[in-house]
């Protein structure tokens, strides 16, 4: 015999669906007014998800940004210290500007502070690069062969360069994925040279691509050269330009000399970034009367990011909320208007045997529909902004799974807490009275 | 008590007050009446003696302020308001002036209301619709909505309704009020049809030709009865 169980449950199943048929036919008698009292409930959950997944797509692509540069790692840069602009400005030839980071720095750094992992030093020297007529501005960035290990960068041709390359002082580099677009646009870089100056150096690799990530590398924000790295051996770099950089401004030549222009410190542990962080301050504070310096933590811009991105959540939280309360007053307000337009089919329910209970579920039903078909529909256009958005404006956008199921739960949820109301209020009446009612 | 048949319903000196601000109204004044089974009993009286209170009462839509009311056996004075859910379900059938048929419904489903909230399963229930739909000659306007009938047919849905859950006891109040004459005589003989098939009717009217139609009638006036009539 089968379970009576089974059959009570078939019977309110099929119940539950005649419920929700009879909610539709009452609806659709209406279907415009019934239409805008859902737009409100549309509009919500598609403003949640659109706005929780651009949100998420930028966090994301910036948390990334910092990410690749590695959490682990304390970036240093030389500056110019600022007072000293205006000397410079009004220098002489004679005058040599030396400011910035400098090997005693590198070498303190790697003795006196436990917890350092490795060091990375650069040189970074703008000139032109040239692939025969082909010209690009670029920035020749000279370090150790350990520069994709300690950056987290990694290959996409060929290889970087060795420790014997070093050594030997080989006339080798490897290009940045953006100066090859350009200066290799049609074919394969590797095993061609490029000239700088007047020494032509092979092309052993070409790095991966990393967007905007070298913007937030350097002081120069963002400018075209930055994109534009064309690294080779540190020493390398120390013999073929020296340590004086010239360049002629106004007439008159001016000259500066930096011995590193960038440190990369990185730490064991993330754990430990903080104080190491410290002690690199405090060592450079001692060797440096002038701040000629510039520390940037990656970890900490992440925090800060993802603080940033909780605040922006809780900001979109609070207008979802908003948005879709006021999507529930608007269901309220029309099951209001309808139940007293309705008093008299209420009556006529209550005489042929509803109950109360009936009726409350008969408002509820048409509440819960308004507001699940506002949440179908919302969801439904929330999926797709942000993909017009992507598709558009080339902007990361990306839709958590649970932003649709919480908002369309929520929405369900509000057409149910605003239903009830005036669910009870069609319940309460006195079937005498609602059949007497015109 | 013991007479031969079981009485269909059995009112025990009701009575009905309502207050209405600091003025309290009595509407009926204890009332005591005995329907048996295959009765036709007409309700007459000038307009507030009551007659709307005491059908309301004998609906099960309100409980009586004192008195008894037992209706097939059950006293029903006391009950609750789910209760009397169950009872207007299972044991009446109501007729109204107005039709009082619920516009987004078709024909068939208007019909199948009563059953809707007994739990019967659709299947049957659309079963014994269209069944009864024969019986009042509309088994080809199921599908239609109420305001593409006449008067006359969307009475006659009404009265399929009232049949449907097989009630002990059929309410009409002032069922060809709204009608012209032809369909109201139609509809009347529809109530000659029931009764020969043994349904019991009460019937709320105005007009002395459809009370001559009955077996019974009864006069109100100032919430008492006045006059108790058998004729027929």
């Amino acid at each position: 015999m089968a379970n009576p169980l089974d059959h009570v449950s078939q019977v309110s199943l099929s119940r539950l669906r005649r419920i929700l048929r009879l909610g539709v036919k009452s609806l659709w008698l209406h279907g415009l007014r019934s239409f805008l009292t859902v737009l409100g409930i549309v509009f919500g959950v598609c403003s949640v998800i659109a706005m929780l997944a651009i949100g998420e797509g930028a966090s994301f692509e910036a948390q990334q940004q910092i990410r690749n540069l590695g959490s682990e790692n304390i970036l240093l840069h030389s500056v110019k210290p600022p007072e000293d602009r205006k000397v410079s400005d009004s220098g002489s030839q004679s005058f040599v500007l030396q400011y910035g980071l400098t090997r005693l720095d590198l070498r303190r750094i790697e003795e006196t502070i436990p917890g350092v992992l490795l060091t990375l030093p650069a040189r970074v020297i703008k000139d032109y690069v040239w692939n025969i007529s082909r010209r690009e501005d670029c920035n020749i960035v000279g370090t150790l062969p350990r520069y994709p290990l300690v950056r987290n960068h990694g290959i996409a041709q060929g290889r970087f360069f060795t420790e014997q390359e070093m050594a030997s002082r080989a006339t080798v580099c490897v290009l940045s994925a953006e100066l090859v677009d350009s200066l290799f646009p049609l074919d394969s870089p590797l095993g061609r040279q490029v000239r700088i100056g007047n020494n032509y150096y092979q092309i052993v690799g070409v790095m991966e691509s990393r967007g905007s990530v070298a913007a937030l590398e350097g002081p120069q924000e963002g400018n075209r050269s930055a994109l534009h790295r064309i690294f080779i051996p540190l020493e390398t770099a120390r013999e073929r330009f020296g340590e004086v950089y010239m360049r002629e401004r106004s007439g008159s030549m001016e000259s500066e000399r930096v011995e590193l222009h960038e440190i990369t410190v990185k730490a064991r542990t993330t754990e430990q970034v903080r104080d190491v962080a410290e002690a690199v301050r405090t060592v450079l504070e001692h060797g440096h009367k002038k701040k000629d310096y510039q520390m940037m933590v990656p970890l900490e811009l992440l925090r800060r990011a993802e603080r940033t991105k909780q605040i922006f959540s809780v900001v979109l939280g609070s207008i979802a909320a908003i948005s879709l309360l006021v999507g529930g007053i608007g269901i309220m307000n029309i099951m209001l208007a309808s139940v007293t337009e309705r008093t008299r089919e209420i009556g006529i329910r209550r005489a042929l045997g509803a109950r109360r209970r009936d009726i409350v579920i008969q408002f509820l039903a048409e509440t819960v529909l308004l507001s699940g078909a506002g949440g179908i529909l919302g969801v439904a256009a929330g999926l797709t902004v942000p993909w017009l958005v992507t598709h558009f404006s080339g902007m990361r956008t990306i839709v958590m799974l649970w932003a649709p199921i919480m908002a369309f739960s929520i929405s369900a949820l509000v057409g149910i807490l605003f239903g009830i109301y005036p669910a009870l209020r069609a319940a309460r009446m006195d079937p005498v009275e609602a059949l007497r009612h015109e | 008590m013991m007479t031969a048949p079981e009485p269909i319903l059995n009112l025990e000196d009701v009575r009905k007050t309502y207050r209405m601000g600091e003025v309290v109204v009595e509407a009926l004044r204890g009332i005591s009446l005995r329907i048996d089974p295959g009765e036709y009993v007409s309700i007459m009286g000038p307009s507030g003696c009551g007659k709307s209170t005491l059908l309301n009462l004998l609906g099960c839509l309100d409980r009586p302020t004192s008195g008894r009311y037992f209706l097939g056996g059950e006293d029903v004075s006391r009950l609750d308001d789910d209760e009397l859910s169950r009872v207007r379900s299972c044991k009446l059938g109501f007729v109204f002036q107005s039709y009082n048929l619920i516009q987004q419904l078709t024909v068939v489903e208007n019909i199948e209301i009563p059953l809707f909230y007994q739990g019967v399963a659709e299947k049957e229930s659309r079963r014994r619709a269209e069944e009864l739909s024969r019986l009042v000659g509309l088994e080809n306007r199921l599908d239609h909505k109420p305001f593409e009938l006449s008067g006359g047919q969307q009475q006659r849905v009404a009265i399929a309704r009232a049949l449907i859950n097989d009630p002990l006891l059929i309410l009409a109040d002032e069922p060809t009020g709204n009608l012209d004459s032809t369909s109201g005589s139609e509809i009347l003989r529809l109530f000659d049809q029931l009764r020969e098939s043994g349904k019991t009717l009460v019937l709320v009217t105005h007009d002395p030709s459809v009370s001559q139609r009955g077996n019974r009638t009864l006069r109100l006036r100032d919430g008492e009865v006045e006059s108790d009539l058998r004729h027929g």
